[in-house]
């Protein structure tokens, strides 16, 4: 079977003043699905996306977006792709409708479907009422949704999401996700940055990590896990200085000063639990309360980007 | 068919922009009492003691046509630094569209805006009693320097609103535009002045644009040079900053887009 790759991309570097932001990255997109580019502040992510996104080239490497070369060919992979940015793209001064209108005659949509393109757009974000005024008085979920709307103007093979949903409520945030789901249902292909990990699990087929410019890690989120063997141990003390004192004997992943509690990685047999909790014991700290959980996404991507534990 | 995309592009911008200018209420309310209310202070509260020979009206309008047009070129540069830091611009270029039709759009925006208020002047000063000498070919040929003047001022001021890190310090072109008639034949012939000022004001490049529609409308400059000398400085003043500041704008735009 042949797949086909909306995004093949081998060897993208980018430096700023002598410092590498993106140093040799691969990525591939299967067509029809969501890639969620994770990473911490700085890693990359937005360089990323903005040389893909034809706004920025590459000092080295290539890429085929919608099976047109990015570098000989930009103005093709414009035609192919949609930015919804990670500050918001619309026009603040002009209605949600005038900003559908003023994309839609710009993506050369043509006058006899103009009317029914923007009534369905406005219908399906959920835009209906909010129409006629002015997009600046939307809310933070309104006006992601209308910069998705004019996104799907013309139905794009890629489109970008920029942490779509950074400052938006819970439900705001839900509502999104929903609509972000719909895209793929009509075949469009999803490059989706994000900080948020649940997002990433909840919206992405294959995940990308980036960190200091290297993808350290891809696969689907059930892969990532995988890649963690065993289980995670979450150990409770009865107060904060035995919290300290554990800390020196077990090496912990992560460590909540506020619940008293730290987690440490095993390999989730009965022997390495107990042999644990008898050394705590031993050393005068004896844990208060024990759980036990599989990797989430968190421990993934806090063990490959080389973050210090939580204090 | 390289022609038809950035004229279709253009035709879109120049709409958002002139929706645009419509929504700034603050700008839009100034923009329309500017050239009523300096109309009114020139002719009223000074003209009286100014000795221009003859009517002060007939002596001031092209001064204040120039005035106003100092204060759209703030409103454009404003427009277009605002533009540059706004997340659209991002949307703008990863789209398939001609990126000079951004410009297009804010300057064809701007010559509207500055012709509005022109015939806002014109229109007060003939209500308060203005009568130009003008045949109807004078006329046009006054209104023709107004327009070139005001696209030269126009594209000067998008180089200045690129250029500009903020949207505050592109205003500030708002000051020096505003400031420069006054020290020109604008409101007072440049004999009057001391000989410092009355040198600079005789050579800046305001005074042969005021003195050229002043000749086209009133028959006479008022500092005794031929209306030819002073029309083709004019013009040669007008592309120059027209051609500079195209040349600027497209290196800014490049530089502010790239990277």
């Amino acid at each position: 079977m042949c797949m086909t790759y909306t995004v093949e991309a081998t060897g993208l570097c980018k430096s700023f003043a002598g410092r590498m932001v993106l140093d040799h990255v691969d990525l591939a997109i299967e067509q029809g699905t969501v890639l969620g580019l994770l990473g911490p502040n700085g890693a990359g992510k937005t360089t990323l996306v903005r040389i893909l996104a034809t706004l920025m080239r590459p000092d080295a490497g290539r890429a085929r977006v919608a099976g047109h070369d990015l570098l000989a060919n930009p103005f093709e992979v414009k035609r192919s792709i949609s930015l919804t940015g990670q500050f918001t793209a619309v026009d603040e001064v002009l209605s949600g409708r005038e900003n559908l209108e003023m994309i839609a005659r710009l993506r050369r949509v043509p006058d006899r479907r103009m009317a029914a393109t923007i009534a369905d757009l406005l219908e399906r974000f959920d835009l209906v009422e909010a129409a006629d005024r002015r997009a600046g008085t939307y809310s933070g979920g309104m006006k992601r949704r209308l910069d998705l709307a004019i996104s799907m103007v013309t139905t794009p093979a890629l489109v970008f999401l920029d942490e779509p949903t950074t400052g938006l409520d819970p439900r705001s945030r839900e509502q999104l996700w929903d609509t972000i789901r719909e895209l793929t249902r009509d075949g469009v292909t999803v490059l989706l940055t994000t900080q948020y990990l649940e997002e990433a699990d909840q919206l992405a087929d294959t995940i990308a990590l980036l960190d200091r410019g290297r993808v350290v890690a891809a696969g689907t989120a059930h892969e990532l896990k995988a890649t963690l063997d065993g289980e995670v141990l979450c150990l409770e003390f009865s107060d904060s200085h035995d919290v300290r004192a554990a800390v020196g004997i077990v090496s912990p992943a992560a460590v909540d000063d506020r619940r008293r509690t730290i987690e440490v990685a095993t390999d989730g047999s009965a022997a390495a639990v107990a042999g644990m909790l008898g050394e705590l014991a031993a050393a005068g700290v004896p844990a208060a309360k024990i759980s036990i959980r599989r990797p989430s996404l968190d421990d993934v991507f806090f063990s490959l980007t080389e973050r210090e534990p939580v204090a | 068919m390289s022609f038809a995309p950035i004229v279709l592009d253009s035709r879109v911008m120049i709409t958002r922009c002139l929706r645009r200018s419509r929504r700034d209420p603050e700008a839009f309310f100034t923009a329309l009492m500017l050239p009523i209310v300096l109309m009114l202070l020139f002719v009223y509260v000074f003209g009286g003691a100014l000795r221009t020979g003859g009517a002060y009206v007939d002596y001031v309008v092209p001064g204040l046509i120039v005035l106003c047009a100092g204060f759209g070129a703030g409103t454009t540069a404003v427009s277009v630094a605002t533009d540059m830091t706004n997340g659209i611009l991002d949307r703008f270029r990863s789209m398939p569209i001609s990126s000079s039709s951004i410009l297009v759009g804010q300057i064809v925006a701007s010559l509207v805006r500055n012709l509005i208020a022109t015939f806002l002047v014109i229109g007060v000063a003939i209500g308060i009693g203005w009568r130009p000498s003008a045949a109807p070919l004078h006329w046009l040929a006054a209104i023709a320097m107004v327009a070139l003047f005001v696209l030269a001022l126009s594209w000067f001021a998008a180089a200045i609103g690129l250029l500009a890190r903020s949207v505050e310090a592109a205003n500030s072109v708002t000051f020096v535009l505003m400031f420069m008639p006054y020290v020109s034949t604008a409101f007072v012939p440049a004999h009057t002045m001391p000989s410092a000022l009355r040198v600079f004001a005789e050579h800046q490049p305001f005074t042969p644009v005021i003195e050229t529609m002043r000749g086209f409308w009133m028959g006479h400059t008022s500092n005794g040079t031929s209306l030819e000398h002073e029309a083709v400085l004019a013009i040669v003043y007008c592309l120059a900053v027209l051609v500079i500041s195209i040349g600027a704008a497209s290196v800014f735009f490049r530089r502010r887009t790239s990277s």
